[in-house]
């Protein structure tokens, strides 16, 4: 697997140096997103790509760990570290607790279960007013500091949100390499195969939506402290299903699709900041022919365009 | 007593609401069992319901019923074209991509929506006044009876339909066993249509006669939707009275739950409704377990 390893340095360089040439903090910025959604994406791929199990909840993970953080340190003036790492036991333990009951569930059960979770963060964060200021947001939530360096530029912020997603690349990289990512694989090909040959599957997919909710929660808690104010918008279904969205075009079960799909979807709705309303449109657009014509993602499915068209141009010559 | 008029209250306008939820939990149900499909865009069908005679009925100026028949038959085709454009094409998906597709198409109605008819909220006006009725100390709109009326009579037509003619005999038929069907000489793509049709036209009424009530716009059919899908859910979507129950359960559970507790938390109610039921009893409030084939 050394090519893997060289793939993931050359992947390093390329995030450490592309803020360089950059003079706009306007680009930076966006690039602080592609990151934070990159996590999200990939703590999604890890449940739905590898293991086979749908979430449309996973906004309320983001949610509870942007929302946990902007709350312990605004309110109770925790420490922004301390808080992320309770922040993210708590949420991950929530995601362990409800993750047998929704589990056992399949499909379209478990799509309408996980939706529902969803849903009903969504509006907690809208009706806890005293503790989320509602539907108004929350504001003043401090940026993270180490010492007394303080991540206030958004180049500052765009090392330390990418540091993050380095990680959980390196982190999905592994875990799908090992002996754990081929048992998931073996759940999503055949879940009753996969019991017949000693794969705790029940347990398993619990662990993998736990890691995911997880993976989301510190997203979360980057995300409010980078943006210092947050509000419920951000939380929603609508941003599940982008997730979903980004893990799907980029290619299920790619580590670099879905950081491919957090780019493009990231980026997207910039380019299409002139005709703001089209995007909704354009998203729909994407899902349903993406999943007719390249079910399989750009990631795979570009290169098999081209390896149908190339020859084909050559037979005509 | 003046709890019990607001008890009462509640229940008449959670009856409401449960009506609409168990149409929208039948038209989910027919296309599930003709297909195994979920749609998840069925909640847009009733959100094109109410926007559409709203548009029927304002810039065509059509008359009341010339604009509903026209709105339930605009939906329709837009079920009709849904079913052809993004379902068949995906003969042997897997549900993953199948629940993503149906994602994607209501994504798409409802944006296609928003950019013809805006961001606004719409009024489609009641279909017979606004003078209350008093009963029992509780008031009654002219439109709750329109609702429970339509109700009932969708409920007699889809039985009579089901149980009493060829065709839907045949999608009962493919709803059971599709390949025996098929080897019986029913063509089985001809009822997936059809079941798609029927069901965008049940959504779409839905939404036509819950408009007066609740106002619409291009973002009303999520909610609906789901909460259709709860009350079929909960009658183990099938598509006889279970479902029906089930929509009136919910309703009114919801229309208490909002009244004596909070209304803000009224929809998170029905999820924790619909969670509570995946979670407890998977296969239906009516309906014995089955066991899985491998």
């Amino acid at each position: 697997m050394k090519s893997d390893k060289l793939k993931f340095l050359v992947f390093c360089l390329v995030v450490f140096a592309l803020p360089l040439p950059l003079s706009t903090g306007y680009l930076t910025n966006v690039l602080i997103f592609v990151g934070i959604n990159s996590m999200l994406a990939l703590g999604l791929n890890l449940l739905l790509g590898y293991a086979g199990q749908i979430s449309l909840g996973q906004a309320a993970f983001f949610g509870l760990g942007a929302y946990g953080s902007g709350v312990l340190t605004t309110q109770y003036a925790f420490d922004p570290w301390l808080s992320m790492v309770l922040v993210a036991l708590v949420v991950a333990g929530f995601a362990f607790a409800i993750g047998f009951p929704v589990l056992r569930l399949k499909g379209h059960y478990l799509a309408m279960a996980t939706l529902g979770v969803g849903v009903i963060a969504h509006i907690a964060f809208n009706e806890t007013v005293d503790l989320t200021g509602g539907p108004s947001g929350l504001s003043g939530i401090p940026n993270l500091s180490i010492g007394s360096f303080s991540f206030d530029s958004d180049l500052k912020n765009y090392y330390l949100v990418w540091s993050f997603a380095l990680a959980v690349i390196l982190l999905s990289l592994n875990l799908v390499n090992s002996r754990y990512g081929r048992a998931l694989r073996a759940i999503h090909d055949s879940e009753v195969a996969a019991r017949v040959m000693g794969v705790n599957a029940r347990l398993m997919k619990v662990q993998v939506f736990t890691l995911s909710a997880l993976i989301s929660a510190i997203a979360g808690s980057l995300y409010c402290h980078v943006m210092t104010f947050i509000s419920p918008t951000s939380f929603g279904f609508n941003i599940s299903v982008e997730l979903l969205t980004m893990v799907v075009i980029g290619g299920l079960g790619s580590v670099y699709g879905s950081i491919l799909g957090a780019l493009l979807l990231t980026l997207l709705p910039e380019l299409l900041r002139t005709f703001q309303d089209y995007d909704i449109v354009v998203y729909g657009l994407l899902l349903v022919c993406m999943t007719i014509y390249l079910p399989g993602g750009m990631v795979r499915g570009i290169p098999a365009l081209l390896r149908r068209l190339v020859p084909a141009r050559s037979g005509n010559a | 007593m003046d709890l019990l008029n607001q008890i009462t209250q509640f229940v008449i306008s959670g009856l409401a609401t449960g009506a609409i939820y168990a149409l929208i939990g039948l038209s989910f149900a027919i296309i599930f069992n003709s297909t195994g499909i979920i749609n998840f865009a069925q909640g847009e069908f009733v959100m094109l319901g109410g926007v559409m005679t709203i548009f029927a009925l304002n810039v065509l100026k059509l008359p009341l019923l010339a604009a509903v028949v026209a709105a339930v038959l605009g939906t329709t085709a837009v079920g009709l074209a849904f079913e052809r454009l993004a379902i068949r094409p995906l003969k042997n998906a897997t549900p993953l991509s199948l629940i993503i597709i149906t994602i994607g198409a209501s994504i798409l109605i409802r944006g296609v929506v928003m950019l013809l008819w805006g961001k606004d909220t719409q009024v489609l006006p009641p279909f017979s006044g606004n003078t209350p009725l008093e009963i029992a100390g509780a008031t009654l709109l002219p439109q709750h009876l329109w609702i429970f009326g339509v109700t009932i009579l969708v409920i007699v037509a889809s039985r009579l339909f089901f149980h009493h003619t060829i065709s839907g005999k045949a999608m009962r038929a493919c709803s059971f066993n599709r390949k025996a069907a098929n080897l019986v000489g029913i063509s089985v793509g001809r009822m997936v249509l059809l079941s798609f049709v029927i069901s965008s036209a049940l959504g779409s009424l839905a939404g036509v006669i819950i408009a007066p009530l609740t106002m619409t716009a291009y973002d009303v059919g999520v909610m609906l939707g789901l909460k259709g899908f709860c009350a079929a859910i909960m009658g183990g979507m099938g598509s006889g009275l279970g479902t029906v129950l089930g929509g009136i359960i919910l309703g009114t559970l919801e229309s208490l739950g909002a009244g004596l507790i909070s209304s803000g938390y009224k929809d998170a109610i029905a999820f924790l409704i619909l969670l509570l039921i995946l979670f407890l009893r998977p296969q239906g409030l009516f309906k014995k377990g089955e066991t899985e084939r491998v």
